[in-house]
């Protein structure tokens, strides 16, 4: 077995020390109770404090745990919390492109549809909330693997079965899709899941730049694609996304980040 | 599949603007043809609390907000007073002022709705008779919400002030009429009218004639000389003077309620929508019967579309909704942020036996209970936090599902389709239980803001921006249905323990506040 590093070892015991009992200690309390020099002791508190993982009562000169700790431990996005936020955005994503909106986030290999606005139109149409996507094909699954590397390691483990005939299943196109999709911000799905059904989706990310979940736009090819120019899909295709589209869905995404804290957009 | 609502219609005019003038803030919000947001603003005014159980509002501030929202929207929408068609009002009902017809000043702030000062007032105008005294001609019950014996009490209480009105100096108005009034020139020619919506919530109007009621405003104490005319929801009642939009004609007016189902195109009998915020309130179409409740329910004026026929609507209001999954976050702990109540519910499979009444001040319709307090029934030691937040979010349908009750056995109307707006429509779980519970479709529309389209689309039709109700349904869309899953053998048990449960809240305060 390989050896542990013991300064991670002695930081570790640090943390627990200060979590147990009396809340706040002393430099010699601490090195005296892991049996450590007050110089190493004091070498790894210094660290642990530019982490923000303890603090220092500015009075005392004694240490306890810090607000990062507490951070780390709430910092996982609840989806509920995300469908909320992103509800009057995504209306207003359907409302204006005329299409299903989708809101998916990564789940055990897959994508989960977290919530679903129906194309604004009157014909029947089913809730897709809860169901699961495929990550290789759709657009959901591409922006999540291209700026998620968990989705990344869980698609390239997991098969990828050609859904028509035009999913890309090869590593090599898989992976050099996944870094036009990181240089351009956006994922296509062309008849790539679903004959005749096109989509194209955006990332939403965290206040750390953590892409928690995708936005979607999803119709009928000919009404999501452009019949003029070449196609966005490698083979040609059946023509451009539509350019107006993209930004509707990557505005709508970026409305939903800066929902959620991320200040950059 | 039809590509009608692209993107091109955005932004192009001509356009109506909406004033929703609510309990916490005022706001402006100007809609295209299609029903669309093309431009929001909206700015708070300070609650007052004067006494334990009293609050008020500054008129004045008010009506200042609302000049500066509108002049905001319209600076967003990034157009001019030709491109505005009408202009539409909707308005938190009940609220209550008077004011110096000379000087346009307030005599007092307004008194909200919430206020419960005129509670011992309401029960000696019951007399021996009690709290249904006037029910037959107003549809409603004494109660502390509603607009005439608020004014009675300013009355009382603010000294000169009968005189003054019994010499006609002083107007009275729900919010919607201090909204028209100063806007179509105040004291240089206002408009004092208020529509049939918020005339039917004062206690003073006889839902039968439209009218007020000479008897219960002399009963009452109010004097009839300084209540405004009732006129229609949708119809001109006088041009802008002045502001952002000099000269465009104010052309509708609704109750904050009655705007929602309105703008959820509630249009037929049997249509019902419901509002899901901190309590809910939900309405149905009764076409052009004042349905009697016999089993607690308000009667109410749905909405009049110019010389139309009055639309008549049950109410229904639900206390505690949203209130109990903030109380779960800020007084359990239990959750940090109210949409991880679904999380927390979805955990398990259904309640674990447990049912929750939130009866926290009584129980409301059909019960009237206001001896109850709240329970938390069926607890095995199997129960755990996620079977209690499944309960909590199943209290709000079971409470849906007594109040559709209650307005199908007093209309003989089956309830279709539900149609739900308000914050609580993003959880997921509740809608589908919703449905469950109900064993009805339930129906989101994509446009959220669902009061102020409805004084839009009211506006829009008095001026021929659109040509009829049709119109307005086919700009309506759904942005999400749930449809009923659960069994009826299942439904059926989980509706007899939920009442099971209610009857346990019941009778628990023995006397007065014990």
């Amino acid at each position: 077995m390989a050896k542990n590093i013991q300064s991670l070892e002695r930081a570790a015991a640090m943390l627990r020390l200060l979590a147990g009992g009396e809340r706040r200690l002393g430099l010699s309390d601490i090195a005296s109770s892991l049996g450590l020099a007050k110089g190493t002791a004091h070498g790894i508190l210094r660290t642990l404090q530019a982490e923000g993982f303890v603090e220092q009562d500015a009075l005392s000169g004694r240490y306890q745990l810090g607000a990062e700790l507490l951070r780390l431990g709430n910092s996982y996005l609840d989806v509920h919390e995300l469908r909320a936020r992103a509800l009057v955005w995504t209306d207003d994503l359907a409302r204006s492109s005329g299409e299903s909106v989708h809101l998916g986030v990564l789940h055990q290999g897959g994508v989960l549809v977290v919530h679903h606005v129906f194309r604004p139109d009157d014909s029947r149409q089913v809730l897709e909330v809860g169901a699961m996507q495929p990550l290789y094909s759709t657009a959901l699954g591409k922006v999540l693997c291209a700026f998620d590397p968990v989705a990344h390691s869980d698609a390239l483990e997991a098969e990828r079965r050609p859904l028509t005939p035009h999913t890309v299943t090869l590593p090599e196109r898989f992976e050099a899709e996944l870094s036009a999709v990181r240089e351009k911000g956006w994922a296509s799905d062309v008849e790539e899941t679903w004959q005749g059904v096109a989509a194209v989706a955006a990332p939403i990310r965290d206040r750390h730049g953590m892409a928690v979940g995708a936005i979607a736009a999803t119709g009928a090819t000919e009404r999501i694609c452009d019949p003029e120019g070449a196609g966005d899909r490698g083979d040609g295709g059946p023509g451009r996304i539509r350019t107006d589209l993209v930004a509707a869905v990557r505005d709508c995404a970026r409305a939903v980040s800066r929902d959620i804290g991320n200040g950059r957009f | 599949m039809s590509d009608n609502t692209g993107t091109s219609s955005h932004g192009t005019g001509p356009f109506i603007a909406a004033i929703d003038q609510g309990t916490t803030s005022s706001r402006c919000i100007v809609f295209d043809r299609d029903g669309r947001i093309v431009a929001v603003d909206q700015k708070e005014h300070e609650q007052i609390f004067p006494k334990p159980g009293w609050v008020e509002h500054n008129a004045a501030e008010i009506w200042t907000n609302v000049q500066e929202v509108v002049a905001g929207a319209i600076e967003k929408a990034g157009i001019t007073r030709d491109d505005v068609k009408a202009i539409g009002i909707t308005n938190q009902r009940e609220t209550t002022l008077l004011w110096d017809k000379n000087t346009g000043e307030p005599v007092h702030n307004a008194i909200v709705w919430q206020d419960t000062r005129t509670d011992a007032l309401t029960r000696e105008l019951g007399r021996n008779v009690g709290a249904d005294r006037w029910r037959r001609e107003t549809g409603l019950p004494l109660s502390t919400y509603f607009a005439g014996p608020k004014a009675r009490w300013l009355l009382d209480n603010v000294e000169g002030l009968r005189e003054r009105a019994e010499r006609g100096d002083i107007l009275f108005g729900t919010m919607d009429t201090w909204t028209i009034w100063n806007l179509t020139g105040g004291t240089n020619g206002g408009a004092h009218v208020t529509d049939v919506t918020n005339a039917s919530r004062t206690m003073l109007m006889n839902l039968h004639t439209m009218e007020w009621d000479e008897r219960i405003c002399e009963s009452m104490g109010v004097p009839s000389v300084m209540l405004p005319e009732i006129r229609s929801s949708a119809e001109v009642y006088g041009n802008a003077k002045g502001g952002a939009l000099d000269g465009v004609p104010v052309a509708s007016a609704l109750g904050d309620q009655q705007a929602a189902l309105f703008g959820q195109c509630c249009f037929t009998e049997g249509d019902a929508k419901s509002t899901y915020g901190t309590g809910t309130f939900m309405l149905m179409n009764t076409a052009g019967k004042p349905v009697n409740s016999y089993n607690g329910l308000l009667t109410t004026v749905g909405y009049r579309i110019g010389d139309e026929p009055v639309v008549y609507a049950l109410e229904g209001s639900i206390a505690v909704t949203g209130a109990l999954v903030q109380w779960m976050r800020d007084q359990m702990g239990l959750i940090k942020t109210a949409p991880e109540i679904e999380t927390l519910a979805s955990s398990v499979e259904d309640n674990g036996g447990a049912y929750f009444v939130p009866a926290f001040s009584g129980l409301f319709a059909p019960h009237w209970a206001p001896d109850a307090r709240g329970v938390i029934a069926g607890l095995t030691g199997y129960v755990t936090k996620a079977h209690i937040a499944r309960a909590v979010l199943e209290a709000t349908a079971w409470q849906t599902r007594e109040i559709s009750d209650a307005m199908t056995k007093d209309s003989g109307v089956e309830l279709t389709t539900l149609k739900v707006d308000g914050g609580m429509t993003a959880n997921n779980l509740l809608m589908q239980t919703l449905a469950d519970v109900l064993d009805s479709p339930v129906v989101r529309p994509l446009v959220a803001e669902t009061t102020a389209l409805g004084a839009a689309y009211a506006a829009g039709l008095a001026v021929g921006f659109w040509p009829d109700t049709d119109a307005l349904r086919a700009n309506w869309r759904r942005a999400a249905e749930w449809t009923p899953q659960m069994e009826s053998g299942i439904r059926d048990r989980e509706y007899k323990n939920w009442l099971k449960a209610v009857e346990r809240t019941k009778g628990w305060l023995e006397d007065d506040g014990s």
